[in-house]
């Protein structure tokens, strides 16, 4: 049961087997384990960012093509839910459609996109999807009668997923049990279903074309696969999830805009997180992405501590100081992608 | 054995056949003319054409580098912006340290400063991409996804580190005196500095152009550009000079970025990375590896950036979007393609 649920790829090590599970498992209780709306709010953005950089590793991993326009596709279904929330006013039609017509924009633009450079050689996808994503960005960000500019949209999203709504008198184990929580096991679930589908996408034939594809194209293509055919279907379905996930994110914070969905920022973030988590595994995402927000929560606190007891040495303050956790991140990149391309998943397996 | 029979027949070729590799030569004057039917008065439109004239040619300098280093050892490196914002911030710096030169109208000693602030951010990002190429690049020859992501590492770094160095706030400033206000001609104001940037970028093209087209170093380039094996096997070291072209890549790039400074009188640590999305769309329609192809790409850009700006300001960005699309459709692989689909 449990490997048809992995779709027969399981974690094969032990200690990846336990992390993973953990991960899981604190996850899945979050709301009991740790209360506090800063570490639900912590845990929903693992999730999201677990399904969002899944997606991108079925591209940058699986099928070896760079993308920088992956936060496009997850600010198509982040705003997809805003505008539909906006304008078809409070309820879960507005939250469905509005995801639909995200995810649909991102399978069409990733379509175009992929047809028109992927045609012509890989290489030149990587930088036409950063040249197409930061046009978007600064369109969606000039744009601020349908989008609300830099300042984003906020909107209201249904009653029965929000705090106001009580579903039990009784606190369970001192917590509430209202709209909220439900709206985090939505996140959640939704997160793991989509995740496991992926999980199961990679490891189809389909999948397997496109790691045959990243090993050596030339071969792929001499076998007898379209090779422009399976890296476009790739890119779209990887954009269709990135999408998925913006919905999901935001129906839970309940507010988009350029900086939390669409910012270079943000895929930068994304690449990190795969790189260091493991290209080419999916359980290289979740390690990946939780590792890396924990740090972006945590870490910035112990290296303001670390600089505030160097006070007085030159220059190691500047380079401790918290706001520069990314230079430290850029480093690891770096190193990982050198000493250990397989990342942190990769090398538990013994790869 | 005797000579065959027949007597092979040398045919011209056509007009059009010799013509059609040269045709992106005149879209350049095309666009231009466009902009003077669309843009209502000749007055604006000849000062966006200056100041998109001046614009490509930054670009051009920036971008420039980048395709060389393509077209020669198939290395793409997304770290060129790195190289725009530490010569800008080395530029401005010692610009600033100069004020005493810079804050008299004299023009000879404002001119001297300027040329001091180049030759210090020069040097200063050509010895970077030496560190660059050693640390980041050299390890990674011949795959580019690997290449993608460690340069791109590379920029996040050295971003951060000038942010370490200089602090996290933008640094505004003014130009030199005799850089700054506007000149009239023909009715129409055109700044200074603007004239200025042509003619810098005019020179370094011209002279880009008499090295890789009269010199020695300028032909094992071209070659190695063209056919890399071969100069290998005809005993150059294409290693070397491929170090020298990244490095001189860097120093042009460092170059641009201090000129790019000056024209938008404010620095900040992400510059460089916001212009990549310039220069990518720059080297994409010139071809990869052509340095003509740049040039003209990168005019083209520029000018087609400030006349949009003018007529649909919102549509900018999105016009040297369409700009690629179009000319990608017309030539896939860009307006003078120079290196074979590897």
């Amino acid at each position: 049961m449990l490997t048809r649920l992995l779709s027969g790829d399981g974690p094969r090590s032990l200690p990846l087997a336990l992390i993973l599970l953990a991960i899981f498992l604190c996850l899945a209780l979050a709301p009991f384990l740790f209360p506090g709306t800063r570490s639900v709010d912590t845990a929903a953005r693992i999730c999201v960012f677990i399904l969002l950089v899944a997606s991108y590793d079925l591209t940058l991993g699986y099928a070896g093509i760079v993308s920088f326009a992956h936060t496009m596709f997850f600010g198509m279904g982040a705003y997809g839910v805003a505008l539909a929330s906006t304008h078809l006013g409070r309820g879960f039609d507005a939250l469905v459609l509005g995801t639909l017509a995200g995810a649909l924009a991102a399978a069409v633009f990733a379509l175009l996109i992929g047809l028109f450079s992927l045609r012509v050689r890989a290489i030149f996808f990587a930088m036409i999807t950063l040249a197409v994503a930061s046009a978007v960005a600064v369109l969606v960000s000039q744009l601020s009668g349908l989008t609300g500019g830099e300042d984003g949209l906020n909107y209201q999203i249904p009653r029965a997923l929000t705090a106001a709504q009580k579903y039990l008198d009784e606190p369970v184990l001192g917590v509430r049990i209202n709209g909220k929580l439900l709206n985090y096991y939505l996140v959640f679930a939704a997160s793991t279903a989509l995740f496991l589908v992926l999980l199961r996408i990679v490891n189809s034939p389909f999948g397997r074309v496109l790691q045959a594809i990243r090993e050596n194209d030339f071969r792929a293509e001499a076998i007898g696969y379209r090779v422009v055919y399976y890296r476009t279907i790739a890119t779209c379905v990887s954009a269709v999830a990135a999408a998925l996930a913006g919905s999901l994110y935001a129906i839970w914070l309940r507010y988009v805009g350029p900086d939390t969905t669409l910012s270079f920022e943000i895929m930068v973030d994304i690449l990190l997180m795969v790189v260091i988590g493991g290209m080419g595994t999916m359980y290289g995402a979740v390690i990946g992405a939780t590792l890396f927000i924990l740090a972006q929560n945590y870490l910035q606190g112990l290296m303001g501590a670390a600089a505030a007891g160097l006070e007085g040495v030159p220059l190691l303050p500047g380079l401790l100081d918290p706001d520069r956790w990314l230079l430290w991140l850029g480093v690891l990149f770096v190193l990982s992608v050198y000493f250990f391309p397989t990342g942190i998943a990769g090398r538990l397996r013994g790869e | 054995m005797s000579a065959p029979d027949h007597t092979p027949t040398m045919a011209r070729t056509g007009i059009w056949q010799r013509l059609e590799p040269h045709l992106p030569l005149i879209l350049v004057p095309l666009l231009a003319g466009l902009g003077l039917v669309a843009i209502p008065s000749p007055t604006s439109w000849l000062t966006l054409t200056v100041s998109g004239l001046a614009m490509g040619m930054m670009i051009f300098i920036m971008a420039s580098g980048m395709t060389l280093v393509f077209g020669l050892m198939d290395v793409i490196n997304f770290g060129h912006g790195a190289f725009i914002s530490v010569g800008a911030f080395v530029g401005i710096s010692i610009l600033l340290a100069l004020g005493s030169m810079t804050g008299t109208p004299s023009l000879w000693l404002n001119l001297a400063a300027v040329l001091l602030a180049i030759l210090g951010a020069a040097l200063a990002t050509a010895a970077l991409g030496l560190a660059f190429e050693k640390v980041i690049v050299e390890p990674v020859y011949g795959a580019h996804l690997k290449q993608i992501l460690v340069t791109m590492g590379g920029l996040i770094i050295v971003e951060q580190l000038i942010l370490v160095l200089w602090g996290p706030d933008e640094i505004f400033f003014t130009r030199p005196e005799a850089l700054k206000g506007a000149v009239t001609f023909a009715g129409a104001a055109i700044e200074k500095y603007r004239l200025v940037a042509v003619g810098f970028g005019l020179a370094l093209f011209l002279a880009m152009r008499w090295i890789l087209r009269s010199t020695k170093i300028g032909l094992i380039v071209r070659a190695g550009v063209e056919n890399g094996e071969m100069v290998e096997a005809l005993g150059y070291r294409l290693r070397l000079v491929f170090v020298g072209v990244f490095v001189a890549g860097s120093a042009l790039a460092g170059l641009g970025g201090v000129m790019w400074g000056l024209y938008q009188e404010v620095i900040t640590a992400h510059m460089g990375a916001d212009l990549m999305v310039l220069i990518f769309i720059v080297v994409i329609i010139g071809g990869l590896g052509s340095v003509e192809g740049c040039f003209i790409g990168a005019l083209l850009v520029g000018l087609m950036q400030n006349y949009i700006a003018f007529l649909q300001p919102k549509l900018a960005l999105i016009s040297n979007i369409g700009l690629m699309v179009a000319i990608l459709m017309w030539r896939p692989q860009g307006m003078m393609p120079v290196v074979k689909a590897k």
